[in-house]
């Protein structure tokens, strides 16, 4: 297909020429992948075949095209942004979004008369693909676009998308499918998992000029621990002044909170500086979404929030606060800057801390050598599939045979045997217990050779579940009176932990507690007291693997140690001096004595879940050997262990094979699978999520997933969710393989005994996220909590 | 010391870290709410297919406590099984367990709101109400109708930041956690709990009972600045 003259012409009205890319993907004939930086006009670039098409004949009673965001409010704005050529090409096409957002008439209305192109995201898709009319709806769809496809494919989300992709395919024979992405690290695996039958072709995109990147120089150095990256506001603030639009990236939510409170305090000139993060109330993030979009905006302080969507034209730089943690991901930051094309995009990097200061040195170095980092997909998870297989029997009667063809013909389940797709169809049914109770009541029933639900109403309380996405249980956050203004939400376990009079930080505000009813926080203003953190404990991104690497090489070449910022030049020096410096294929630990107690200090560089997990492990090697350990504190690049007795040789304790055994049958029984076992469980169907709303205050409403968990591993420890439960904890928050890497590029081990805190083991002592062991220590506190208590209330002698 | 003794209108009685409580002057061991048959009832109406090894889990833990103290009489506190059906339809598994757990002991079924008809065609004897002493066991405490030993709103309360199954001893009014394994829980200072109990202790069960007293004043211990536990707010 070639560009029709109309086209053309509009093209050359807005004065722009189709860049080949875009040519590229109108010629094509089956699936593509273009990977092109933000501003390469990709979206457009999706649609154009489409609309081509349209022109030239509709497609009444089914959709003709179907676009996929990650983000509802990505889908409202490609909406928008069509609208345009649409109404100046004089195309008659119906152009609709279907998300959470869509009201019922809209919804219905779209099953009987759909549009000719739908906007959607990937859990409202397999909502739609869950209702018998899917077939009619879809029979006629002729091409997908999927945007953000970088994104979409790091998580659970990619691989359902991928499972109703599969799915569309068998409905549309002869569908054309393009992938849109970001710059990534390797297009062809990313190719490899949006593809079908047939492979994918990669369209390359110019990737435009080197961005121009620095630090940002500042009066003072950056402190030796800590996160928030405050010493550097005038210059933020400076920068900010002289841009015309700047987003301030910050990788947490509570310290985005905090550095926005921090800016308004030196801000005098009332700079117009706004802050968006996702535990913020839909209608304050919208609010800064349209004053940025209107220009009105001079900075917005932002989490990961906006790593994603509506393009900003006016964003002129992009500031990093605290360590990136992950190259691709400062890329793809660094793109937010400066939406024209063939326009360099400018960002500075202000690092938290001393060790920050290496890694941030240490990225820039990867961004110039455009050397990508990311960790392999792994195999489509299981229980994203046993959710799809429910939501399929909801659609209708299925064969296992041909269900079981179509799964493996979406990317991420290609290889997925046929003995797991029998258990997690299993497990559909029955439930897969090994104690076979539920012959009666299975949800699916096997009748005429065809897979069927045994109670069709079950199907809107499987519908109910629909998604992948599973976060801690948030409590609406609003001001007190009638109608308050919402203001946002906090995890559950933090609201719990507050006390009607207690302040917190919110929206960049103090406010006071008030009052808690039914799930929701009432709280008043209250500027000027000390608040309290909210903790939003989600998954904490780790440093990437290769980016340690680097970090790691840094450290340990002296001669490259001029591209450091002085002062941390000689810290280093010193610690090479009193101590030794860490240098790739060494492991070095220090033993040493500090404020009464040993400490011992293993520069891993494995990325906080991993050295997480080896303080849980080592702590209960310690606690075997009669060390006394008390607790652990971990970061990107060390583990910090406090003791009573010294450890005087690691070696033995670091062998993998003892790790191992220790994770098996300890870890087990740790939080950490739990909180994994519960997100499984959810996905998979076994436990219901709950609903805002649908909650109810009773003492029925929810019991703990742990007591499952607990239940499962004694009853049935061969379950399948169990087992799902292990392999996803091994990738994510254990991350048991990254410390498997560590002691394999590490052959040399070197643990110094040392008679003082060491230069490089300093800053962790004033770290924050210092975990207590608990277990028989957690029961002590409780004891000496309740005590003093009794004590108090002079109850001591009642008993 | 597993338990915590405590007198309760003439009763010498031990809340046991199970969630059971004790009688050691008649040997009576009393249990709330084990909803016995939940995960299958949950099945039948179409819900999501839980592990079904809740109830097993649940006569395991009472089957320790009666080896523990080989009582003479055991009292369900109502809503013994997850309801009526639950009760009638037993799994022969359940059966079994709770035919070994009764040999040889008096078994007395309270009738609860899951299971108003009072189980059937197991051992034991089922009433609405019985007397302990000066003491009514029932299901559901009745305000102004004390003193009495009831189950029915499984109280938990947070300590250390976990959640714990809680005893809520009152001045009128004993409440017992829920015993079996899939119970919920309501915080220790939910209205409906503070008008039954607004002064007391709270006996919490960890690996040890932790006692902890309740204020009449609603704004009580759980406001004061800088505690680490806190109330459930579930």
């Amino acid at each position: 297909m070639t560009l029709p003259a109309a086209f053309q012409d509009w093209f050359s009205r807005q004065g722009w020429e189709p860049h080949p890319h875009q040519l590229a993907l109108l010629a094509a004939e089956g699936d593509r992948l273009l990977i092109a930086p933000t501003g390469g006009g990709k979206t457009l670039a999706g649609f154009l075949p489409s609309l081509v098409e349209l022109r030239q004949a509709t497609t009444r009673g089914s959709v003709h095209t179907l676009y996929v965001s990650p983000l509802k409010a990505l889908t409202a704005d490609i909406g928008r942004n069509l609208a345009r050529p649409v109404a100046d090409l004089g195309l008659s096409i119906r152009i609709e979004d279907r998300t959470g957002d869509t009201g019922q008439t809209q919804r219905r209305r779209q099953r009987t008369d759909p549009p000719e192109i739908l906007l959607t995201t990937p859990e409202s898709l397999a909502l739609m693909l869950s209702y018998p009319e899917a077939p009619k709806i879809f029979g006629g769809l002729r091409r997908v676009v999927l945007d953000e496809l970088h994104a979409l494919a790091e998580s659970k989300r990619g691989d359902q998308l991928m499972l109703c992709l599969a799915r569309l395919r068998r409905l549309s024979p002869g569908l054309r499918v393009t992938g849109l992405s970001a710059t990534v690290e390797d297009p062809a695996s990313l190719a490899r998992f949006m593809a079908g039958e047939a492979p994918v072709e990669v369209i390359l995109a110019d990737p435009g000029p080197d961005p121009d990147i620095a630090m940002l120089p500042t009066a003072r150095p950056a402190p030796w621990a800590g996160g928030g990256g405050h010493y550097a506001i005038p210059e933020v603030l400076n920068a900010v002044r002289q841009a015309r639009t700047t987003i301030i990236f910050i990788n947490t939510r509570a310290q985005a909170e905090l550095f926005f409170q921090a800016l308004w305090a030196e801000n005098d000139e009332n700079l117009p500086i706004g802050l968006h993060h996702g535990s913020l109330a839909r209608e304050s993030r919208a609010r800064v979404e349209a004053a940025m979009a209107a220009g009105e905006l001079r900075a917005v302080v932002a989490t990961g929030s906006l790593d994603l969507g509506i393009d900003w034209g006016a964003v002129d730089l992009v500031i990093q606060v605290g360590a990136p943690k992950n190259v691709k991901r400062l890329v793809q930051r660094i793109g937010r800057a400066n939406h024209r094309y063939n326009a360099p995009s400018k960002a500075r990097i202000v690092p938290a801390n001393r060790f920050e200061q290496i890694e941030c040195v240490a990225a820039l170095e990867a961004v110039r050598a455009r050397d990508l980092d990311g960790e392999p997909r792994g195999p489509g998870p299981l229980d994203v599939l046993c959710q799809h297989i429910l939501l399929t029997a909801c659609a209708g009667p299925f064969d296992a045979d041909s269900l079981y063809s179509e799964f493996t013909s979406a990317g991420p389940y290609r290889g997925l045997a046929r003995a797991d797709f029998d258990a997690c169809l299993d497990f559909a049914a029955t439930g897969g217990y090994a104690l076979r109770a539920y012959d009666r009541w299975q949800r699916l029933m096997l009748r005429d050779g065809l897979w069927q639900l045994r109670d069709p109403r079950a199907a809107r309380l499987l519908r109910m579940n629909i998604g992948t996405i599973t976060e801690a249980e948030m409590v609406r956050v609003r001001l007190r009176g009638r109608g308050g203004a919402p203001l946002g939400e906090v995890e559950e376990a933090f609201a719990a932990s507050l006390s009607p009079g207690d302040s917190f930080l919110i929206g960049g505000r103090v406010v006071r507690m008030d009052a808690m009813r039914e799930m929701v926080i009432e709280v008043s203003p209250q500027p000027n007291a000390q608040p309290k953190i909210a903790v939003y404990s989600g998954v904490k991104l780790a440093m990437s693997t290769q980016l340690a690497h680097r970090v790691l090489a840094l450290i340990g070449d002296p001669a490259r140690h001029a591209s450091l910022p002085v002062q941390t030049r000689d810290w280093l020096s010193l610690q090479s001096q009193i101590s030794r410096l860490p240098e790739p294929g060494l492991l070095l630990s220090e033993s040493f004595p500090y404020a009464g107690l040993w400490h011992f200090a293993l520069y891993g560089f494995a990325g906080r879940n991993a050295l997480q997990t080896l303080g849980l492990l080592l702590t209960r090697e310690m606690e075997q050997e009669g060390l006394g350990p008390l607790g652990f504190l971990s970061t990107d690049y060390a583990l910090l262990i406090w003791s009573m007795d010294p450890l005087l040789d690691p070696a033995p304790l670091l062998e993998t094979a003892r790790l191992r055994a220790g994770l098996g049958d300890w870890l087990a029984g740790n939080a950490v699978m739990k909180r994994t076992f519960r997100n499984v469980a959810i996905v998979a169907g076994l436990i219901q999520r709950n609903m805002p709303g649908l909650r109810k205050s009773g003492r029925q409403a929810t019991f703990s997933s742990d007591i499952l968990y607990d239940t499962l591993r004694k009853y049935d420890p061969d379950h399948l969710m169990l087992r799902v439960t292990a392999e996803e904890a091994g990738r994510g928050l254990v991350d048991f393989g990254r410390i498997e890497e560590m002691l394999a590029r590490s052959p040399r081990r070197e643990h110094l005994m040392l008679e003082r805190v060491s230069p490089l083991a300093a800053p962790l002592l004033i770290e924050v996220g210092k975990v207590p062991i608990r277990g028989e220590g957690r029961e002590r506190l409780a004891r000496i909590e309740a005590e003093t208590l009794m004590r108090a209330a002079g109850l001591m002698e009642i008993a | 010391m597993t338990g915590w003794r405590f007198d309760f209108h003439g009763l010498r009685l031990e809340a046991r870290v199970s969630g059971a409580l004790w009688w050691p002057e008649g040997r009576w061991l009393l249990v709330a709410d084990l909803h016995l048959g939940k995960s299958e009832r949950m099945a039948r109406r179409g819900g999501p297919l839980l592990p079904p090894y809740e109830s097993i889990a649940t006569l395991d833990r009472l089957g320790q406590e009666v080896a523990a103290l080989d009582p003479l009489r055991i009292v369900s506190l109502g809503d013994g099984f997850d309801d009526d059906l639950a009760g009638r339809q037993a799994d022969p598994i359940i059966r079994h367990a709770l035919g070994r757990l009764a040999h040889g002991r008096d078994w007395l079924w309270l009738c609860g709101n899951h299971d108003p008809s009072c189980p059937e065609g197991h051992p034991g004897e089922a009433e609405a109400v019985f007397h302990l002493g000066a003491v009514l066991l029932r299901h559901e405490a009745v305000s102004g109708d004390g003193p009495d030993i009831s189950g029915h709103f499984h109280p938990v309360l947070r300590l250390a930041g976990e959640r714990k199954r809680t005893f809520l001893v009152g001045d009128q009014h004993l409440i017992l956690p829920a015993f079996g394994a899939y119970t919920g829980g309501l915080p220790y200072d939910d209205p409906a709990l503070r008008r039954l109990v607004p002064e007391g202790l709270a006996l919490a069960c960890g690996r040890q009972i932790h006692a902890l007293p309740i204020r009449g004043d609603a704004s009580g211990w759980n406001t004061k600045k800088g505690r680490q536990w806190r109330p459930g707010l579930r």
